[in-house]
Protein backbone atom coordinates (compact mmCIF):
# COMPACT_ATOMS: atom_id res chain seq x y z
CA UNK A 1 0.00 0.00 0.00
CA UNK A 2 1.23 3.54 -0.76
CA UNK A 3 -1.60 5.30 1.02
CA UNK A 4 -2.29 7.58 -1.93
CA UNK A 5 -3.50 5.79 -5.06
CA UNK A 6 -5.77 3.51 -3.06
CA UNK A 7 -7.60 6.56 -1.82
CA UNK A 8 -7.81 8.21 -5.24
CA UNK A 9 -9.51 5.43 -7.18
CA UNK A 10 -11.98 7.15 -9.57
CA UNK A 11 -14.28 4.12 -9.87
CA UNK A 12 -14.67 3.90 -6.10
CA UNK A 13 -15.26 7.65 -5.99
CA UNK A 14 -18.08 7.35 -8.55
CA UNK A 15 -19.72 4.56 -6.57
CA UNK A 16 -19.45 6.59 -3.42
CA UNK A 17 -20.96 9.64 -5.12
CA UNK A 18 -23.87 7.44 -6.29
CA UNK A 19 -24.36 6.35 -2.68
CA UNK A 20 -24.26 9.97 -1.50
CA UNK A 21 -26.90 10.85 -4.11
CA UNK A 22 -29.08 8.01 -2.84
CA UNK A 23 -28.68 9.22 0.74
CA UNK A 24 -29.57 12.77 -0.23
CA UNK A 25 -32.64 11.50 -2.07
CA UNK A 26 -33.76 9.86 1.15
CA UNK A 27 -32.92 12.86 3.31
CA UNK A 28 -34.73 15.33 1.00
CA UNK A 29 -33.24 18.40 2.70
CA UNK A 30 -35.40 21.54 2.46
CA UNK A 31 -32.30 23.58 1.63
CA UNK A 32 -28.86 22.44 0.49
CA UNK A 33 -26.97 20.76 3.33
CA UNK A 34 -24.04 22.88 4.46
CA UNK A 35 -20.95 20.90 5.26
CA UNK A 36 -17.98 22.83 6.57
CA UNK A 37 -14.47 21.60 6.05
CA UNK A 38 -12.42 23.52 8.57
CA UNK A 39 -8.98 22.63 7.28
CA UNK A 40 -7.31 24.27 4.30
CA UNK A 41 -5.85 20.90 3.32
CA UNK A 42 -9.38 19.64 2.77
CA UNK A 43 -10.30 22.76 0.81
CA UNK A 44 -7.32 22.06 -1.41
CA UNK A 45 -8.42 18.45 -2.05
CA UNK A 46 -12.03 19.47 -2.77
CA UNK A 47 -10.93 21.89 -5.48
CA UNK A 48 -8.02 19.91 -6.83
CA UNK A 49 -10.21 16.87 -7.48
CA UNK A 50 -13.35 18.85 -8.26
CA UNK A 51 -15.34 17.09 -5.55
CA UNK A 52 -17.81 19.97 -5.37
CA UNK A 53 -18.60 19.40 -9.05
CA UNK A 54 -19.11 15.67 -8.63
CA UNK A 55 -21.72 16.15 -5.95
CA UNK A 56 -25.38 17.08 -6.29
CA UNK A 57 -26.44 20.65 -5.56
CA UNK A 58 -28.22 19.60 -2.40
CA UNK A 59 -24.88 19.52 -0.63
CA UNK A 60 -22.59 22.54 -0.31
CA UNK A 61 -19.08 22.76 1.04
CA UNK A 62 -18.51 25.76 3.27
CA UNK A 63 -14.81 26.51 3.46
CA UNK A 64 -13.59 27.21 6.96
CA UNK A 65 -10.64 29.27 8.19
CA UNK A 66 -8.19 26.40 8.62
CA UNK A 67 -5.46 27.80 6.41
CA UNK A 68 -2.77 29.11 8.73
CA UNK A 69 -1.38 31.51 6.17
CA UNK A 70 -4.80 33.01 5.54
CA UNK A 71 -5.46 33.86 9.15
CA UNK A 72 -2.12 35.62 9.69
CA UNK A 73 -3.00 39.11 10.89
CA UNK A 74 -1.38 42.02 9.15
CA UNK A 75 0.24 43.34 12.30
CA UNK A 76 2.23 40.11 12.68
CA UNK A 77 3.42 40.27 9.07
CA UNK A 78 4.46 43.86 9.76
CA UNK A 79 6.42 42.63 12.77
CA UNK A 80 8.21 39.99 10.69
CA UNK A 81 9.01 42.66 8.12
CA UNK A 82 10.39 44.99 10.80
CA UNK A 83 12.66 42.19 12.05
CA UNK A 84 13.80 41.24 8.56
CA UNK A 85 14.86 44.81 7.93
CA UNK A 86 17.42 44.68 10.71
CA UNK A 87 20.84 44.15 9.15
CA UNK A 88 21.92 41.37 11.52
CA UNK A 89 18.72 39.36 11.08
CA UNK A 90 18.03 36.44 8.74
CA UNK A 91 14.26 35.99 8.72
CA UNK A 92 13.12 32.47 7.88
CA UNK A 93 9.67 31.01 7.32
CA UNK A 94 7.63 28.67 5.16
CA UNK A 95 7.29 29.78 1.54
CA UNK A 96 3.65 30.80 1.65
CA UNK A 97 4.21 33.27 4.48
CA UNK A 98 6.39 35.41 2.23
CA UNK A 99 3.58 36.50 -0.06
CA UNK A 100 1.06 37.44 2.60
CA UNK A 101 0.40 41.17 2.35
CA UNK A 102 1.22 43.24 5.43
CA UNK A 103 0.03 46.81 5.87
CA UNK A 104 2.29 48.17 3.18
CA UNK A 105 4.47 45.44 1.79
CA UNK A 106 5.25 41.73 2.04
CA UNK A 107 8.30 39.72 3.07
CA UNK A 108 8.77 38.80 -0.58
CA UNK A 109 8.84 42.43 -1.65
CA UNK A 110 11.36 43.49 0.97
CA UNK A 111 13.50 40.49 0.01
CA UNK A 112 13.58 41.93 -3.50
CA UNK A 113 14.86 45.14 -1.92
CA UNK A 114 17.74 43.39 -0.18
CA UNK A 115 16.38 42.10 3.15
CA UNK A 116 17.69 38.64 4.09
CA UNK A 117 14.52 36.55 4.00
CA UNK A 118 14.82 32.82 3.41
CA UNK A 119 12.38 30.01 2.84
CA UNK A 120 12.80 26.91 4.96
CA UNK A 121 11.08 23.54 4.73
CA UNK A 122 11.32 22.89 8.46
CA UNK A 123 12.19 24.92 11.56
CA UNK A 124 15.14 22.55 11.92
CA UNK A 125 16.56 24.13 8.74
CA UNK A 126 16.36 27.54 10.41
CA UNK A 127 18.25 26.17 13.41
CA UNK A 128 20.89 24.69 11.10
CA UNK A 129 21.28 28.12 9.50
CA UNK A 130 21.86 29.59 12.97
CA UNK A 131 24.60 27.00 13.60
CA UNK A 132 26.27 27.87 10.31
CA UNK A 133 26.03 31.64 10.66
CA UNK A 134 26.86 32.32 14.32
CA UNK A 135 27.48 36.02 13.69
CA UNK A 136 23.93 36.56 12.39
CA UNK A 137 20.58 36.43 14.22
CA UNK A 138 18.30 33.80 12.72
CA UNK A 139 14.60 34.38 13.40
CA UNK A 140 12.06 31.71 12.52
CA UNK A 141 8.60 33.13 11.82
CA UNK A 142 6.63 30.21 13.28
CA UNK A 143 3.17 29.95 11.79
CA UNK A 144 0.62 27.20 11.66
CA UNK A 145 -1.81 25.12 13.65
CA UNK A 146 -1.21 22.12 15.88
CA UNK A 147 0.57 20.37 13.02
CA UNK A 148 3.53 22.74 12.99
CA UNK A 149 3.65 23.67 16.70
CA UNK A 150 5.39 20.39 17.69
CA UNK A 151 8.10 21.04 15.08
CA UNK A 152 8.73 24.50 16.52
CA UNK A 153 8.67 23.12 20.06
CA UNK A 154 11.24 20.42 19.32
CA UNK A 155 13.42 22.94 17.50
CA UNK A 156 13.37 25.31 20.49
CA UNK A 157 14.20 22.41 22.82
CA UNK A 158 17.09 21.46 20.54
CA UNK A 159 18.34 25.05 20.47
CA UNK A 160 18.15 25.17 24.27
CA UNK A 161 19.99 21.85 24.62
CA UNK A 162 22.81 23.07 22.36
CA UNK A 163 22.83 26.58 23.84
CA UNK A 164 22.41 28.22 20.44
CA UNK A 165 22.30 31.93 21.19
CA UNK A 166 21.51 33.39 17.78
CA UNK A 167 18.21 31.58 17.13
CA UNK A 168 14.78 32.87 18.04
CA UNK A 169 11.15 32.42 17.12
CA UNK A 170 8.49 34.93 16.15
CA UNK A 171 5.59 32.86 17.36
CA UNK A 172 2.27 32.85 15.54
CA UNK A 173 0.98 29.39 16.37
CA UNK A 174 -2.78 29.18 16.59
CA UNK A 175 -5.04 26.40 17.82
CA UNK A 176 -8.07 24.98 16.04
CA UNK A 177 -10.69 24.01 18.64
CA UNK A 178 -10.95 27.62 19.86
CA UNK A 179 -11.35 28.85 16.29
CA UNK A 180 -14.09 26.32 15.61
CA UNK A 181 -15.90 27.49 18.74
CA UNK A 182 -15.58 31.12 17.66
CA UNK A 183 -17.06 30.23 14.28
CA UNK A 184 -19.91 28.20 15.66
CA UNK A 185 -20.89 31.10 17.90
CA UNK A 186 -21.86 32.95 14.71
CA UNK A 187 -25.65 32.62 14.41
CA UNK A 188 -25.57 33.17 10.64
CA UNK A 189 -23.84 29.85 10.04
CA UNK A 190 -26.23 26.92 9.94
CA UNK A 191 -24.03 23.91 9.46
CA UNK A 192 -25.35 20.40 8.97
CA UNK A 193 -22.04 18.66 9.40
CA UNK A 194 -18.38 19.38 10.01
CA UNK A 195 -15.37 17.65 8.53
CA UNK A 196 -12.71 18.02 11.21
CA UNK A 197 -9.00 18.40 10.40
CA UNK A 198 -7.22 15.06 10.10
CA UNK A 199 -3.65 16.20 10.47
CA UNK A 200 -4.35 18.49 13.40
CA UNK A 201 -5.99 15.43 14.92
CA UNK A 202 -2.84 13.32 14.54
CA UNK A 203 -1.50 15.63 17.26
CA UNK A 204 -4.48 16.65 19.40
CA UNK A 205 -6.48 13.45 18.88
CA UNK A 206 -9.92 13.03 17.32
CA UNK A 207 -11.57 13.41 20.73
CA UNK A 208 -10.58 17.08 20.80
CA UNK A 209 -13.42 17.69 18.33
CA UNK A 210 -16.13 15.77 20.18
CA UNK A 211 -17.42 19.08 21.56
CA UNK A 212 -18.80 19.94 18.11
CA UNK A 213 -21.32 17.12 18.41
CA UNK A 214 -21.83 17.44 22.16
CA UNK A 215 -22.08 21.20 22.62
CA UNK A 216 -23.34 22.33 19.21
CA UNK A 217 -25.31 19.26 18.10
CA UNK A 218 -23.55 19.08 14.72
CA UNK A 219 -22.35 15.70 13.42
CA UNK A 220 -18.57 15.67 12.98
CA UNK A 221 -16.15 13.35 11.19
CA UNK A 222 -12.36 13.57 11.37
CA UNK A 223 -11.19 13.05 7.80
CA UNK A 224 -8.13 12.16 5.75
CA UNK A 225 -7.03 14.19 2.77
CA UNK A 226 -7.44 12.05 -0.31
CA UNK A 227 -10.60 12.35 -2.42
CA UNK A 228 -12.03 9.04 -1.20
CA UNK A 229 -11.37 10.10 2.38
CA UNK A 230 -13.45 13.24 1.96
CA UNK A 231 -16.25 11.51 0.09
CA UNK A 232 -16.36 8.79 2.72
CA UNK A 233 -16.45 11.39 5.48
CA UNK A 234 -19.33 13.15 3.77
CA UNK A 235 -21.13 9.82 3.42
CA UNK A 236 -20.57 9.14 7.13
CA UNK A 237 -22.09 12.53 8.00
CA UNK A 238 -25.13 11.71 5.85
CA UNK A 239 -25.52 8.29 7.47
CA UNK A 240 -25.48 10.01 10.87
CA UNK A 241 -28.30 12.27 9.72
CA UNK A 242 -30.24 9.35 8.24
CA UNK A 243 -29.95 7.44 11.47
CA UNK A 244 -30.67 10.46 13.64
CA UNK A 245 -27.25 10.34 15.26
CA UNK A 246 -25.05 13.28 16.14
CA UNK A 247 -21.58 12.23 17.19
CA UNK A 248 -17.86 12.33 16.55
CA UNK A 249 -16.57 9.71 14.13
CA UNK A 250 -13.05 9.13 12.89
CA UNK A 251 -12.67 8.32 9.21
CA UNK A 252 -8.87 8.80 9.34
CA UNK A 253 -8.11 5.95 11.69
CA UNK A 254 -5.01 4.94 9.76
CA UNK A 255 -3.27 8.04 11.12
CA UNK A 256 -5.39 9.43 13.95
CA UNK A 257 -6.12 8.02 17.39
CA UNK A 258 -8.66 9.28 19.91
CA UNK A 259 -6.08 10.85 22.20
CA UNK A 260 -3.47 12.05 19.71
CA UNK A 261 0.30 12.09 19.85
CA UNK A 262 1.45 12.15 23.47
CA UNK A 263 5.08 13.00 22.65
CA UNK A 264 4.17 15.89 20.38
CA UNK A 265 1.65 17.26 22.87
CA UNK A 266 4.17 17.03 25.71
CA UNK A 267 6.76 19.00 23.71
CA UNK A 268 4.21 21.69 22.86
CA UNK A 269 3.09 21.86 26.49
CA UNK A 270 6.69 22.13 27.66
CA UNK A 271 7.61 25.03 25.36
CA UNK A 272 4.35 26.94 24.90
CA UNK A 273 1.47 28.24 26.95
CA UNK A 274 -1.92 29.48 25.83
CA UNK A 275 -1.88 33.19 25.16
CA UNK A 276 -4.84 35.20 26.42
CA UNK A 277 -5.96 35.82 22.88
CA UNK A 278 -4.65 36.64 19.46
CA UNK A 279 -6.17 38.24 16.48
CA UNK A 280 -6.93 36.14 13.42
CA UNK A 281 -7.20 37.84 10.09
CA UNK A 282 -10.86 38.05 9.25
CA UNK A 283 -12.06 36.54 12.52
CA UNK A 284 -10.89 39.08 15.06
CA UNK A 285 -9.61 38.21 18.51
CA UNK A 286 -10.09 34.61 19.59
CA UNK A 287 -9.60 34.06 23.31
CA UNK A 288 -7.09 31.31 24.01
CA UNK A 289 -6.68 30.52 20.33
CA UNK A 290 -2.93 30.98 20.19
CA UNK A 291 0.32 29.92 21.78
CA UNK A 292 3.30 31.84 23.12
CA UNK A 293 6.66 30.73 24.46
CA UNK A 294 6.81 30.06 28.19
CA UNK A 295 8.92 32.39 30.33
CA UNK A 296 11.52 29.64 30.65
CA UNK A 297 12.19 29.95 26.92
CA UNK A 298 11.97 33.75 26.80
CA UNK A 299 15.46 33.98 25.35
CA UNK A 300 14.18 32.28 22.20
CA UNK A 301 11.27 34.70 21.85
CA UNK A 302 12.11 37.14 19.05
CA UNK A 303 9.66 39.74 20.37
CA UNK A 304 11.49 39.85 23.69
CA UNK A 305 14.98 39.49 22.25
CA UNK A 306 14.52 42.43 19.91
CA UNK A 307 12.09 44.31 22.17
CA UNK A 308 9.55 44.87 19.45
CA UNK A 309 5.78 44.89 19.68
CA UNK A 310 3.07 44.81 17.09
CA UNK A 311 1.10 47.96 16.58
CA UNK A 312 -2.47 47.11 15.85
CA UNK A 313 -2.98 47.61 12.16
CA UNK A 314 -6.14 49.17 10.81
CA UNK A 315 -9.13 46.89 10.36
CA UNK A 316 -9.31 44.86 7.21
CA UNK A 317 -11.58 46.48 4.63
CA UNK A 318 -11.59 43.51 2.25
CA UNK A 319 -14.37 40.90 2.17
CA UNK A 320 -11.93 38.14 3.21
CA UNK A 321 -13.44 37.85 6.68
CA UNK A 322 -16.84 36.90 5.28
CA UNK A 323 -15.22 34.28 3.05
CA UNK A 324 -13.22 32.92 6.00
CA UNK A 325 -16.39 32.53 8.01
CA UNK A 326 -18.08 30.68 5.16
CA UNK A 327 -20.58 33.51 4.62
CA UNK A 328 -19.39 34.54 1.18
CA UNK A 329 -18.26 32.35 -1.67
CA UNK A 330 -14.86 33.40 -3.03
CA UNK A 331 -16.21 34.07 -6.53
CA UNK A 332 -18.69 36.58 -5.10
CA UNK A 333 -15.91 38.85 -3.85
CA UNK A 334 -15.70 41.88 -6.17
CA UNK A 335 -11.90 41.61 -6.26
CA UNK A 336 -11.83 37.91 -7.07
CA UNK A 337 -9.90 37.24 -10.26
CA UNK A 338 -9.58 40.93 -11.07
CA UNK A 339 -7.48 42.91 -8.60
CA UNK A 340 -6.94 39.83 -6.42
CA UNK A 341 -5.13 36.94 -8.08
CA UNK A 342 -2.56 34.39 -6.86
CA UNK A 343 0.33 36.41 -8.39
CA UNK A 344 -0.92 39.63 -6.81
CA UNK A 345 -2.96 38.69 -3.75
CA UNK A 346 -4.93 41.48 -2.10
CA UNK A 347 -6.07 39.21 0.70
CA UNK A 348 -4.31 36.32 2.37
CA UNK A 349 -6.90 33.79 1.16
CA UNK A 350 -5.41 34.18 -2.30
CA UNK A 351 -1.89 33.29 -1.15
CA UNK A 352 -1.63 29.66 -0.12
CA UNK A 353 -2.97 26.73 -2.12
CA UNK A 354 -4.95 25.96 1.05
CA UNK A 355 -6.69 29.33 0.93
CA UNK A 356 -10.27 29.18 -0.29
CA UNK A 357 -9.84 31.96 -2.86
CA UNK A 358 -6.58 30.61 -4.31
CA UNK A 359 -7.96 27.07 -4.49
CA UNK A 360 -11.12 28.32 -6.16
CA UNK A 361 -9.14 30.42 -8.63
CA UNK A 362 -6.62 27.73 -9.49
CA UNK A 363 -9.07 24.94 -10.10
CA UNK A 364 -12.15 26.75 -11.29
CA UNK A 365 -10.53 29.55 -13.20
CA UNK A 366 -11.90 33.04 -13.43
CA UNK A 367 -15.32 33.85 -12.10
CA UNK A 368 -18.16 32.51 -14.21
CA UNK B 1 2.49 24.78 3.59
CA UNK B 2 1.23 22.44 6.23
CA UNK B 3 -0.22 19.75 4.01
CA UNK B 4 0.91 16.50 5.60
CA UNK B 5 2.16 13.79 3.30
CA UNK B 6 2.67 10.05 3.69
CA UNK B 7 6.22 8.75 3.39
CA UNK B 8 8.27 5.65 4.11
CA UNK B 9 11.29 5.64 6.43
CA UNK B 10 14.22 4.41 4.33
CA UNK B 11 17.41 5.22 6.22
CA UNK B 12 18.67 6.30 9.62
CA UNK B 13 20.69 9.53 9.58
CA UNK B 14 21.47 10.15 13.24
CA UNK B 15 20.10 8.04 16.10
CA UNK B 16 21.05 10.58 18.77
CA UNK B 17 19.21 13.42 17.03
CA UNK B 18 16.45 11.03 15.92
CA UNK B 19 16.85 11.93 12.26
CA UNK B 20 15.97 9.61 9.39
CA UNK B 21 15.49 9.83 5.65
CA UNK B 22 11.93 9.47 4.48
CA UNK B 23 10.84 8.77 0.91
CA UNK B 24 7.91 11.07 0.23
CA UNK B 25 6.52 10.16 -3.17
CA UNK B 26 10.01 9.75 -4.63
CA UNK B 27 11.56 12.78 -2.90
CA UNK B 28 13.82 11.77 -0.03
CA UNK B 29 13.92 14.21 2.89
CA UNK B 30 15.60 14.33 6.25
CA UNK B 31 12.86 14.04 8.84
CA UNK B 32 12.84 14.05 12.63
CA UNK B 33 11.25 10.97 14.18
CA UNK B 34 11.18 12.59 17.64
CA UNK B 35 7.36 12.58 17.75
CA UNK B 36 6.79 8.99 16.67
CA UNK B 37 9.39 7.06 18.68
CA UNK B 38 7.95 5.19 21.64
CA UNK B 39 9.95 5.04 24.87
CA UNK B 40 13.11 3.04 24.27
CA UNK B 41 12.55 2.79 20.52
CA UNK B 42 15.35 3.61 18.09
CA UNK B 43 15.02 5.08 14.60
CA UNK B 44 16.34 1.81 13.20
CA UNK B 45 13.32 0.01 14.65
CA UNK B 46 11.07 2.04 12.37
CA UNK B 47 12.88 1.36 9.07
CA UNK B 48 10.25 0.63 6.43
CA UNK B 49 7.41 2.14 8.47
CA UNK B 50 5.03 4.68 6.92
CA UNK B 51 4.52 8.03 8.58
CA UNK B 52 2.70 11.31 7.97
CA UNK B 53 5.27 14.08 7.57
CA UNK B 54 4.73 17.75 8.36
CA UNK B 55 7.43 20.43 8.02
CA UNK B 56 10.28 18.02 8.64
CA UNK B 57 8.68 16.00 11.44
CA UNK B 58 6.86 12.69 11.36
CA UNK B 59 3.64 13.30 13.28
CA UNK B 60 2.06 9.88 13.20
CA UNK B 61 2.62 6.36 11.99
CA UNK B 62 0.25 4.99 9.39
CA UNK B 63 -1.55 1.88 10.49
CA UNK B 64 -1.86 -0.53 7.55
CA UNK B 65 -4.63 -2.60 9.14
CA UNK B 66 -6.73 0.52 9.77
CA UNK B 67 -6.14 1.68 6.20
CA UNK B 68 -7.44 -1.63 4.84
CA UNK B 69 -10.38 -1.42 7.20
CA UNK B 70 -11.26 2.07 5.90
CA UNK B 71 -11.15 0.83 2.31
CA UNK B 72 -13.36 -2.11 3.21
CA UNK B 73 -15.87 0.20 4.91
CA UNK B 74 -16.03 2.16 1.68
CA UNK B 75 -17.68 -0.82 0.00
CA UNK B 76 -20.20 -1.06 2.81
CA UNK B 77 -21.13 2.60 2.59
CA UNK B 78 -21.74 2.29 -1.13
CA UNK B 79 -24.12 -0.54 -0.39
CA UNK B 80 -26.67 -0.55 2.39
CA UNK B 81 -25.99 2.37 4.67
CA UNK B 82 -26.66 5.16 2.19
CA UNK B 83 -29.51 3.82 0.11
CA UNK B 84 -31.28 2.07 2.98
S1 LIG C 1 -10.68 37.39 -3.60
FE1 LIG C 1 -9.00 38.38 -2.51
S2 LIG C 1 -9.90 40.17 -1.53
FE2 LIG C 1 -11.60 38.83 -2.15
S3 LIG C 1 -12.01 37.57 -0.33
FE3 LIG C 1 -10.55 36.43 -1.60
S4 LIG C 1 -8.52 37.00 -0.81
FE4 LIG C 1 -10.00 38.49 -0.03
Amino acid sequence: MRYLDEFRDPAAARRLVAGIEAALARLKPARPLQIMEFCGGHTHTIFRYGLHQLLPESVEWVHGPGCPVCVLPRERIDLAIALAQRPQVILTSFGDALRVPGSETSLLQIRGQGADVRVVYSPLDALELARREPQRQVVFFAIGFETTAPATAFTVLQAAAEGIANFSVLCQHVTSPEAVRALLADPVLRLDGIVAPGHVSTVVGADAFAFIAEDYRIPVVVSGFEPLDLLQSLAMLLVQRLEGRCELENQYRRAVTGSGNRTALAAVERVFEAASGASWRGLGRIPGGSLRLRAEFARFDAERRFAIRASSAAEEVLPCGAVLKGRLRPERCPHFGTACRPETPLGALMVSSEGACAAWYRYRGRPA
Amino acid sequence: MCLGVPGRIVEVVDERRRLARVDIGGVVREVSLACVLEDGQRCADLLGAWVIVHVGFALSRIDAAEARCTLALLGQLEGDALSG
